[in-house]
């Protein structure tokens, strides 16, 4: 049988050195053994590598910064929508995923495009500022944390916290900090970028795990992959990493999608203490960057989710295999100037 | 006032300089003044030139002209202010 | 407007407000101790009984904590200043007020600050016997403004007036009133109301480059009149044909001072000295806050429902301010 084909649009191509998850998630949509898809790539600015990739990305158009507003962003889609008939967005990143939960019943009801992101419910109790209260409802133990608007806070922390400390900002970055000098340091560093308020969250010692999972929005985990980073990159990030087993983890995972019902993508970063006790530092409302371990250990992730989208049932996935490692690297592409230029004057490549 | 030599357009209005690999956009006056000032023209032939072919007034046309060429000076499109 | 409808809030109350006040038979929300006890003795002496509400501060999970107003929820301040109402029959407690703080965007904050009113309020019935008639949230709706700092519009990101709505009534029914005991609620929804009916029209007084490369434009407001810029990022369109071209600006204000910037950094097409502009959602704290400083203040329209345009307030001249300003004596004589 002649498998479908699927317009699919794609955002995060930043395959750089702290990279967005678009590129692995095209990588293991391209294999599919459900559908063929047609890929089209969401960029923000002319250098994200994906958008220079052309046996993973069909066609590529900048999307306005999710700082211009939601109506920016949806005259843009209607745009590309009358182009290319798009029959699903997969959004990647925090800062836009606002705007795409926002946008999900124009684009589901008028434009006839499947987004299968969390509810605003969910991605708001989710947030870093919220962690705490989402800890307790869900019974999960997370980090003490609480959220600061001035550097004239700072002082004071030290009433609430042990240093170090983590700073946090609202949609990325985070520094541990050892001084209230330091922590003052990264407020300004984080706020400059990504604006207020700044999440302060008690420093917790042990290992950090993560997962990468996906729920069907009815509270059932369909896949999770727990791995730990093997090697960790100057800004934090996992330059490899090793599928884990774990079943405390798993345990933890799947009680907190079943209790929040979450729908779609999600990372879940944690830590293990020595004491085995488990801290919940983060939840990311999408896949990871390193959502293709999940394929390659036997978990298509992004598969599921296209397939949820287009309505069909998918059945969890009943094992993954443990001990396969990812390591990531770094490949020079050599682009024309021409195709440099397309992308930053018209928009499209 | 001179266009460095080498500066690459091309019709969307992409401006290219190789020698330091800098890339620009302008839009199509910007693009059309650019080639007339490569062509050599002085910016009083330019100022005939756009008078003539845009309705604009010669003094809005000097505020603008004279922004523009800062600008390209200030990119190093083209060359340096001239010195006191 | 009859005093017996005017609630008087706030940290400086003198005593001829208060004894105005009590006469008049206002509403009176106490803020601090030493506003209690004088009202208390002002009760006395005038024979009177005062009408009154304490206002609570507390932790709603919301930093800062507006804690310099009222008294504190958590620490039991606010449960001893009921007490020093309740057991001295010089006034009458009819209500409990917070203000947790202003442009809120978490409507779960609201939650809150309803539910800990609500406990004091059916503490005071479990001790006392006696209902609070109201319960006074205060205000601090965010309007659809875009605060500075933050990374969203804030058009997408501030809470509808029915997200505030069901978290302060869901707070109010589940805190345990017996139905018919329900006490009324109040609101303070001021800018929310307001802010998006005003606009602001202005226009380009002159173009430059900065040293730096960056385009700078000049208009003839500034926070002198946008006094609201100091802590949004105020939508700013042209107000006549563009083309799609755009560049980054600063905008700056006509004053000679370096703070006078409207916006640091806004993206529009490029404008010419004449060009109008319309700065949106600035109808509130502009026009309270505005000051009379190099320029003078300009006139104000309403536009009614009929589109038809009102002057209702107009432009400043000298004599606004010559009216008000007194010449010594020894001083008219001076000859320049």
């Amino acid at each position: 049988m002649k498998k479908k084909k699927f317009t699919i649009a794609v955002t995060g191509l930043n395959a750089i050195d702290s990279p967005g998850p678009g590129v692995p998630v095209i990588r293991a949509l391209r294999e599919s053994k459900h559908f063929d898809v047609r890929i089209i790539g969401l960029s923000y600015e002319a250098l994200e590598p994906g958008i220079y990739m052309h046996d993973l990305v069909d066609k590529t158009y900048q999307i306005p910064f999710p700082s211009s507003g939601i109506d920016s962003l949806l005259t843009r889609l209607k745009y590309i929508n009358d182009i290319e008939k798009i029959d699903l967005i997969i959004p990647n990143f925090d800062a836009e995923l606002f705007s795409f939960i926002k946008l999900v019943d124009t684009l589901e009801k008028k434009m006839k495009i499947k987004v299968f992101v969390p509810t605003i419910e969910q991605f708001e109790e989710r947030h870093k500022v919220n962690l705490e209260a989402f800890g307790k409802k869900h019974k999960i133990k997370v980090p003490y944390s609480r959220t600061i608007f001035s550097t004239a806070e700072i002082p004071a922390l030290k009433d609430q916290f042990t240093y170090p400390l983590v700073v946090k900002g609202k949609f990325y970055d985070a520094s541990v900090a050892y001084t209230p000098e330091q922590a003052a340091n990264y407020f300004n560093k984080i706020t400059a970028k990504w604006g207020l308020p700044i999440i302060i969250q008690q420093f917790v010692h042990g290992q950090e795990v993560n997962v990468t999972a996906i729920g069907d929005g009815n509270g059932n985990t369909i896949g999770a992959v727990p791995m730990r980073k093997t090697y960790i990159t100057d800004k934090g990030k996992a330059w490899a990493g090793i599928s884990i087993a774990d079943d405390k983890l798993m345990s933890m995972t799947k009680k907190m999608i079943k209790s929040s019902k979450w729908r779609g993508g999600l990372e879940l970063e944690i830590i293990k203490t020595a004491e085995e006790d488990y801290y919940l530092l983060e939840i990311n409302p999408r896949f990871p960057a390193w959502v293709y371990l999940a394929v390659g250990c036997g978990q298509n992730h992004p598969e599921a989710l296209v397939r949820m989208a287009m309505g069909e049932e998918v059945k969890p996935f009943k094992k993954y295999d443990i001990g396969k490692m990812f390591i990531r690297y770094a490949y020079d592409m050599i682009v024309e100037l021409k195709e440099f230029e397309k992308i930053s004057t018209l928009g499209e490549l | 006032m001179n266009i460095k030599k080498n500066i690459a357009l091309s019709d969307s209005g992409f401006v290219f300089d190789p020698s330091s690999g800098d890339s620009f956009s302008t839009n199509p006056i910007g693009l059309e003044i650019i080639k007339l000032l490569q062509n050599g023209k002085s910016a009083d032939d330019i100022k005939k030139h756009i008078t003539g072919a845009y309705m604009t007034d010669g003094d809005s046309f000097e505020k603008d002209f004279y922004d523009f060429v800062n600008m390209l000076q200030k990119l190093k499109i083209a060359d340096g202010a001239e010195k006191k | 407007m009859p005093g017996s409808k005017i609630i008087f809030n706030g940290p400086d109350k003198t005593e001829t407000d208060l004894k105005l006040a009590i006469e008049n038979n206002s509403l009176i929300h106490i803020d601090h101790l030493d506003e209690l006890y004088l009202i208390k003795e002002l009760a006395v002496e005038m024979n009177k009984k005062p009408r009154v509400a304490i206002r609570v501060n507390m932790d709603t999970g919301v930093y800062p904590i507006w804690d310099r107003f009222g008294f504190n929820y958590e620490n039991g301040q606010a449960w001893d200043a009921i007490n020093k109402i309740m057991l001295n029959d010089k006034m009458e407690l009819v209500g409990l007020h917070s203000h947790i703080g202003t442009f809120m965007l978490s409507p779960n904050a609201y939650g809150i600050a309803a539910s800990k009113l609500s406990d004091l309020a059916l503490g005071i019935k479990k001790k006392y016997k006696k209902n609070i008639q109201y319960l006074d949230l205060g205000g601090g709706f965010a309007s659809k403004n875009t605060l500075k700092g933050s990374y969203l519009q804030g058009v997408d990101t501030s809470p509808t007036f029915d997200q505030y709505a069901e978290a302060i009534s869901t707070a109010i029914l589940n805190a345990g009133f017996v139905e018919d005991e329900l006490p009324l609620l109040l609101l303070e929804s001021g800018r929310s109301l307001i802010d998006e009916a005003g606009s602001l029209l202005g226009t380009v007084i002159s173009n430059k480059r900065l040293s730096d490369g960056r385009r700078a434009t000049i208009m003839d407001f500034g926070v002198n009149i946008l006094f609201t810029s100091f802590w949004y990022d105020h939508k700013i369109s042209p107000a006549q044909d563009f083309s799609q071209y755009t560049e980054d600006a600063v905008l700056y204000g006509p004053l000679c001072m370096n703070i006078d910037v409207i916006r640091e950094n806004v993206t529009l097409p490029p404008l010419k000295r004449d060009d109008h502009v319309v700065v949106h959602t600035v109808g509130a704290y502009n026009m309270t806050q505005w000051m009379q400083f190099i320029a003078m203040r300009p006139a104000v329209v309403m536009i009614d429902m009929n589109e038809k345009a009102h002057v209702i307030r107009n432009r400043e001249t000298l004599d606004s301010i010559e009216s008000a300003e007194v010449m010594p004596e020894y001083l008219k004589k001076f000859k320049l």
